[in-house]
């Protein structure tokens, strides 16, 4: 049996893969996006938070179907429990109803022309003259296609881009470990913010959050650095038992996932082989958002492809222009942001509670933005660091 | 020795298999399957588990 041809396949059908399906099919390319799960959408690993310039960075509408809740900004709480809230244009946003979103996307995606199959697991993936062949355990029986290239969106646990010879293995230091519960019947938080909480007992090399989904119901969760003596379950437990407002609410979904935030794969191409999103590690290294990376990327990735099928050159010469693109559009930004992880690292419950309360709201702004330059920032933090001789050293190295 | 998955505390979010530095871990989408003839003990699994499910056992490469 001659296993069906597409011009390229898509593995994995999460917001990277989903849109990389569309954006193919909008360009008239025969796609397959294959995922092993028996439903696209759930289960969600994630607090279902997107920024309001991914919508239009992905194409995505503003519907009331999957947008359930808008936020106006972030309050972040000290170890001490002092607080500033930020509130901008360009923190604004939605919590997403994910599910509802991923399944629309797909059915988006066939009807300009995608394939869409679930609940298929690709098991094998080999280059072979000319094409790449898959083998997919489609609900219990075996189905073989064969491709001109593979898009791998194939998220945290990316097996498919390693086996075609692309290492997208994590190390424990780079990733986070996140455990989160979708609760209702909670009260005691800010509906119209994230409410972002801080310090070493709370979230050890982390945050635990609490992003509203009505006003009564929220994803609340927890991510910590990736070798902690407890599990984030552990401290997620904790956060909540030691809040009135959420001990009295309930669970209606528990959720787990892993975050690479230690910095994206330097190289994402090979042969007949281009990776997006988690697999690649594109996340944002400070606060661990990946959904409008992952789709970027995804669309950067299906443009890339749909050249190489025009020019019938699917080499890693040809491909290694998604690296640049990538650089261009958002890599180049996620570097300077991994310097601000590590300055967050550094930082002590001490020195938090000390920043939190001597800066102001629009000092804390200042600091936080990428526009402007570093002696700017330093004359801003500086009478204030005087005191500080370690925090301001740790500043001096890590801010940029 | 070799690594053990816990199917009950287990929410199959695939970080093990992110982390596995010999790729012995697959996830069957609700199920983890570990091939112990790959394991190398490196007991990253158990650190990244978000919820402990997974632990080090003695004798299951035998
Ligand atoms: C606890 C937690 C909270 C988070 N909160 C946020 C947030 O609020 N905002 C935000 O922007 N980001 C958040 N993130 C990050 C975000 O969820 C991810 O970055 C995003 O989902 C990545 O999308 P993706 O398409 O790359 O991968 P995924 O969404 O993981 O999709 C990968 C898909 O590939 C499939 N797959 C894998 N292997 C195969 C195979 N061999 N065959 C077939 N299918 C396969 C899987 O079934 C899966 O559906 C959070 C993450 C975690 C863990
Ligand atoms: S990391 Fe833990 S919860 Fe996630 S799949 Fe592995 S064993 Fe299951
Ligand atoms: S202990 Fe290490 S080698 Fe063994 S399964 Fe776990 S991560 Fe893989």
């Amino acid at each position: 049996m001659t296993p069906e041809h597409f011009d390229v396949i898509v593995i994995g059908l999460g917001p990277a893969g989903l849109v990389a399906c569309r954006t193919l099919a909008e360009k008239k390319i025969s796609v397959l996006g294959l995922d092993r799960k028996q439903e696209i959408g759930p289960p969600k690993r994630c607090a279902e938070g997107l920024g309001l310039a991914w919508f239009k960075r992905a194409k995505l509408k503003i519907s009331p179907e999957w947008c359930v809740h808008k936020i106006y900004g972030a309050t972040l709480f000290s170890p001490s429990g002092s607080s500033v809230t930020l509130k901008s244009k360009k923190l604004q946003g939605y919590i997403l109803e994910r599910k509802i979103l991923e399944k629309h996307l797909a059915m988006d995606a066939v009807k300009k022309g995608a394939k869409i199959i679930a609940k298929s697991d690709v098991i094998e993936a080999r280059r072979e003259p000319g094409r790449v062949f898959l083998r997919v355990n489609n609900g219990g029986e075996e189905k073989q296609y064969s491709c001109g290239m593979v898009i791998a969106c194939d998220g945290i646990d990316s097996l498919i881009a390693r086996q075609l010879g692309l290492n997208t293995t994590n190390k424990l230091v780079d990733v986070d470990s996140g455990c989160q519960y979708e609760m209702t019947g909670i009260s005691g938080y800010d509906p119209a913010v994230l409410n972002i909480y801080f310090g070493t007992d709370v979230a050890p090399r982390g945050y635990a959050w609490i992003f509203p989904k009505r006003k009564d119901t929220a994803n609340v969760g927890i991510g910590i650095g990736g070798m902690q003596k407890e599990t984030a379950k552990y401290y997620l437990d904790k956060f909540i038992a030691s809040r009135q407002g959420l001990a009295k609410g309930s669970v209606i979904e528990a959720n787990a996932g892993i975050i690479p935030v230690g910095g994206f794969l330097e190289n994402m191409a090979k042969d007949s082989l281009l990776v997006a999103g988690d697999a690649a590690h594109h996340v944002d290294p400070v606060h661990g958002g990946g959904i409008g990376i992952a789709m970027e990327a995804g669309i950067l990735a299906a443009n890339v492809a749909a050249e190489a099928v025009h020019k019938k050159d699917f080499s890693e010469k040809f491909l290694s222009r998604y690296n640049k693109l990538w650089y261009e559009t958002r890599g180049n930004e996620l570097k300077k942001k991994l310097r601000v992880r590590h300055l967050l690292e550094q930082l002590s419950n001490d020195d938090f509670n000390y920043l939190a309360d001597s800066l102001t709201i629009e000092e804390v702004m200042k600091i936080a933005s990428a526009d402007l330059d570093k002696p700017t920032k330093l004359i801003i933090l500086g009478k204030k660091l005087v005191k500080r001789p370690g925090l301001a050293k740790i500043m001096l190295k890590y801010l940029n | 020795m070799g690594a053990k998955n816990n199917p009950q505390k287990c929410l199959y979010c695939g970080g093990c298999v992110g982390v596995c530095p010999v790729s012995a871990i697959k996830l069957d989408e609700t199920r983890i399957a570990i091939d112990n003839a790959k394991c190398i003990d490196c007991s990253a699994c158990i650190l990244i588990c978000p919820v402990g499910a997974n632990e080090l056992v003695k004798g299951l490469k035998e």
